[in-house]
């Protein structure tokens, strides 16, 4: 480890965390991590998942106790033991799922626990004083509006007004751009320089080098818990930092061979279908899916992409419109059907509806197998039969779990996902809808599911790859359909695709009239 | 006609008067994101308690803080065991009932004076008498607001005031926050833990008082079951309430009216059988749940605090 902060003496730095140590049972997730933050500089967390980073900020704000280390703020030593301390010291977080009582109004979230209120707040000095900051830092919101109402960049900015209300000068974001638009991480950008230009400060958590290079000064990169490395942003490169990261070189790019498309798998014909709150999720959607062809689904979450994923899976009543799978009627049919038709889901909640947490790993292998011999005969499960099977496929997919009878929710998150992907992929007779099937993994366990989801292409299957990650769509999709509320805003193929005009249909310009669309600075 | 319509109203305030104080009680307790399924036993060990205790000394006002005692007791033994130790709340709610309601029939049997063999049952001791007030109480119709007893007046300040609470207050912001997202009232500096207790225990008192109510104001006495399962229509009345304070009193009045229509024609000598009658209250209870939820669905209007039932717990990983 390397600490070249020579030419800081002359700054002290505003916050020091001094060999942090954080276990949980199994998992030691903080070891001995030191971090010092000076006033008017962005500090990057770099790591791959589960490397300790949202575990070290939440040690900060008082969510989690430390076991060891001490903390030092302005100099002094303090003791965080709740949200309440950190804020009286002046941290904020914004945190990755956001914070916020969808039925609540912006401004009522904004002053939420704030002891320092009157008991009966004046609410209109409160909107007065949010639409001042909101002025003040281009952050335009309206304090009255219900967040529900809101979209996930707007929500964002509430977080933001959340931070500076309170008179916040340490800003944690823990991976703030995760649901932004291209662009709207650029906003982002200019708001956070704003803020340092005032002196305060900010630690930036991410794994995204890109991100790295753009909004900070200092970069700290963990590794299992430990830091391994602490760099000047300005002296250090992409490349270095993705191998301090993860330990070793990474592929940015997956070989991809040129595709050939054949029947047509999926149709789906003007779909109009309504979210859980009855409200209207999809809006006349068209698509069209071949075999040996990866259709790539972008948009910022929320903009029908579930319902889209129910409704070709069956989980989800259309209001208006068709699905047919290889040409035949399949619409509003259900699950079982769907599956029996040869469509595969990953899905994008893994915990909740991919598998059974407390169910064993090979039981939740056979979750699809099980109706047919020879796992089952005479409607007896045969555990023998199941227990060969499931071995062959954790021998397959390189599943790292203990035993098959371990309960699959101790597997790592990366290791659930390739169990889906073994049941999912093995079980598979055409089409395959993956749901963020990268989302939270580590580098290496991204790279073996783009892998898999290839080579699925290359056997002639189709995929309906749904991704709030332009690189990956960019990467592995043959064809990009970008939806916003509800509607698919344009469809091009990847290699024609550029991550601006992305972006821009991403916030609901149409592929037709992005000749004419104002140029983004 | 104007004279019934007055009486009628003054009866169905009388009957919903031990309704608003439990459904405002169990709105502050669900608020906060715990259910509380042990009010029917809550209210007869608060009914029981308060005509023991007014029995013997003498003094309704300390029946009252004895159902007011009772309630928070049991109360803090629920969110003892839905916040603290994170049980099953509808589990730990429904023993709590099971428990009271056993309590509060054994302490009927062995808290009365020997004279009457221990028993609590029959005995009449001091009540809260209606109020009339002068003047006001005359008043077609409105009348029927001024001739109550003085725990039914003091709802016509509770019921404004639970509401500015709730809607207008610092305290009523971070309780709405607690019960609808734990997690972000937590990051946002707010007590979880705190809260929850303390709005489990004012619910439980309030919820005391409307059972002190039956047995010194609307029933004077103790009988066995006096609560007649209000305790149960509560927990629809939240739901049709649709957790807001000011519309408590609109379910408890449509009930308590019920409950005075029914004793009406009862009296009347109608053919209807009493049993058919009895139900009624039941009946509408189902029927509310069915209209409300249905309602809910149509209007796409999601009433309930949205962590409500649901543990709470920080470390989580």
């Amino acid at each position: 480890m390397n600490e070249p902060e020579a030419e800081n003496t002359l700054k002290n730095p505003i916050l020091e965390m001094r060999g942090i140590v954080k276990q949980f049972p199994g998992i030691l997730a903080n070891d001995h991590v030191d971090l010092e933050l000076y006033p008017g500089e962005v500090l990057s967390l770099l790591g791959e998942n589960g490397a300790g980073k949202s575990t070290l900020m939440n040690c900060l704000v008082g969510l989690y106790r430390p076991d060891e280390g001490e903390i030092y703020v302005r100099g002094q030593r303090v003791d965080i033991h709740s949200p309440k301390d950190a804020a009286a010291l002046g941290i904020g977080m914004i945190h990755q799922n956001f914070k916020l009582v969808q039925t609540m109004t912006v401004a009522e979230n904004i002053i939420l626990g704030i002891g320092a209120l009157p008991f009966v707040p004046d609410m209109d000095a409160v909107s007065r004083r949010i639409r001042e900051l909101s002025a003040r830092y281009s952050l335009q919101v309206d304090p009255q509006a219900y967040i529900w109402q809101l979209s996930v960049g707007e929500q964002q900015r509430v977080e933001i007004l959340k931070l500076i209300y309170r008179g916040a000068e340490i800003l944690i974001l823990d991976e703030p751009t995760a649901v932004l638009t291209p662009q709207e991480s650029h906003e982002l950008a200019g708001v956070i320089k704003v803020m340092m230009a005032e002196g305060k400060s900010a630690i930036f958590i991410t794994h995204k080098m890109e991100e790295v290079m753009e909004f900070s000064d200092w970069v700290r990169v963990l590794q299992h818990g430990r830091l391994v490395a602490v760099k000047r942003t300005a002296e250090t490169s992409p490349q270095e930092l993705a191998r301090l990261m993860v330990g070793r070189e990474v592929l940015f790019r997956l070989e991809k061979r040129a595709g050939t498309p054949g029947e047509t798998l999926l149709e789906l014909r003007d779909i109009h279908a309504e979210d859980d709150k009855g409200l209207p999720a999809l809006r006349g959607v068209s698509l069209a899916l071949h075999g040996g062809e990866i259709l790539g689904i972008a948009g910022v979450a929320g903009n029908g992409q579930r319902e889209l994923t129910e409704v070709v899976t069956g989980l989800r009543k259309v209001r208006q419109g068709r699905v047919l799978v290889r040409g035949e009627e399949q619409t509003n049919r259900s699950p079982l059907t769907m599956i029996k038709a040869g469509i595969s889901h990953i899905p994008a909640d893994r915990i909740g509806m991919g598998v059974v947490g407390d169910m064993a790993v090979s039981d939740n292998l056979v979750m699809k197998g099980y109706r047919e011999a020879p796992l089952v005969e005479k409607g007896v499960l045969r555990p023998r039969r199941i227990l060969k099977y499931a071995r062959r496929l954790i021998e397959t997919f390189r599943i790292a779990t203990p035993t098959p009878q371990t309960r699959i929710k101790f597997l790592s998150g990366g290791n659930i996902q390739k169990a889906i992907l073994a049941r999912e992929i093995s079980a598979c007779e055409g089409l395959l809808v993956a749901a963020y099937p990268s989302r939270g993994l580590d580098v290496g366990a991204t790279e073996t599911v783009r892998k898999m989801l290839l080579e699925q292409r290359d056997k002639g299957m189709g995929v309906l790859l749904i991704s709030e990650d332009l690189e990956e769509l960019l990467t592995i999709a043959d064809q990009i359909a970008v939806l916003f509320e509800g509607a698919v805003m344009g469809v091009c193929p990847a290699q024609e695709a550029d991550i601006e005009s992305l972006g821009l249909m991403m916030a609901g310009v149409r592929q037709t009239e992005l000749a004419s669309a104002p140029a983004i600075a | 006609m104007i004279a019934l319509i007055t009486s009628v109203l003054a009866i169905t305030l009388r009957a919903g008067t031990s309704l608003i104080y439990a459904t405002v009680g169990e709105i502050y307790t669900e608020r906060s994101g715990i259910l509380n399924l042990g009010l029917e036993g809550m209210m007869l060990l608060g009914a029981v308690t308060s005509f023991a205790t007014a029995y013997y000394t003498g003094s309704t006002w300390r029946g009252l803080l004895a159902a007011l005692a009772v309630g928070g007791l049991l109360a803090a033994l629920h969110a003892f065991i839905s916040v603290t130790m994170r049980a099953n709340q509808v589990v730990s709610g429904l023993s709590i009932t099971l428990f009271g309601s056993g309590l509060a029939s054994f302490l009927g049997q062995r808290l009365g004076p020997e004279s009457n063999n221990y028993y609590l049952v029959g005995m009449s001791g001091p009540r809260f008498s209606p109020l009339v007030i002068p003047g006001l109480s005359q008043l077609p119709i409105l009348g029927a607001l001024f001739e109550q007893d003085i725990l039914t007046y003091f709802l016509y300040i509770l019921l404004p005031l639970s509401w500015f609470y709730l809607y207008k207050t610092r305290n009523g912001l971070d309780l709405r926050a607690v019960g609808e997202n734990p997690q972000t009232a937590d990051a946002m500096g707010i007590n979880v833990v705190k809260t929850r207790y303390l709005y489990t225990i004012l619910g439980g008192m309030l919820v005391g008082l409307g059972g002190a109510h039956l047995s010194l104001a609307y029933t004077p006495g103790w009988t066995e079951n006096i609560t007649g399962g209000r305790g149960w229509i509560v927990i629809a009345l939240v739901i049709f309430a649709m957790w807001n304070p000011s519309r408590a009193a609109l379910g408890a009045i449509l009930f308590g009216g019920i409950n005075a229509v029914q004793f009406r024609l009862q009296a009347a000598g109608t053919t209807v059988p009493a049993e058919f009658l009895n139900m009624l209250p039941y009946l509408m209870t189902i029927f509310v749940l069915i209209v409300m939820t249905w309602w809910e669905a149509l209007s796409k209007r999601i009433g309930a605090p949205a962590a409500l039932g649901k543990s709470y717990m920080r470390e989580e990983k």
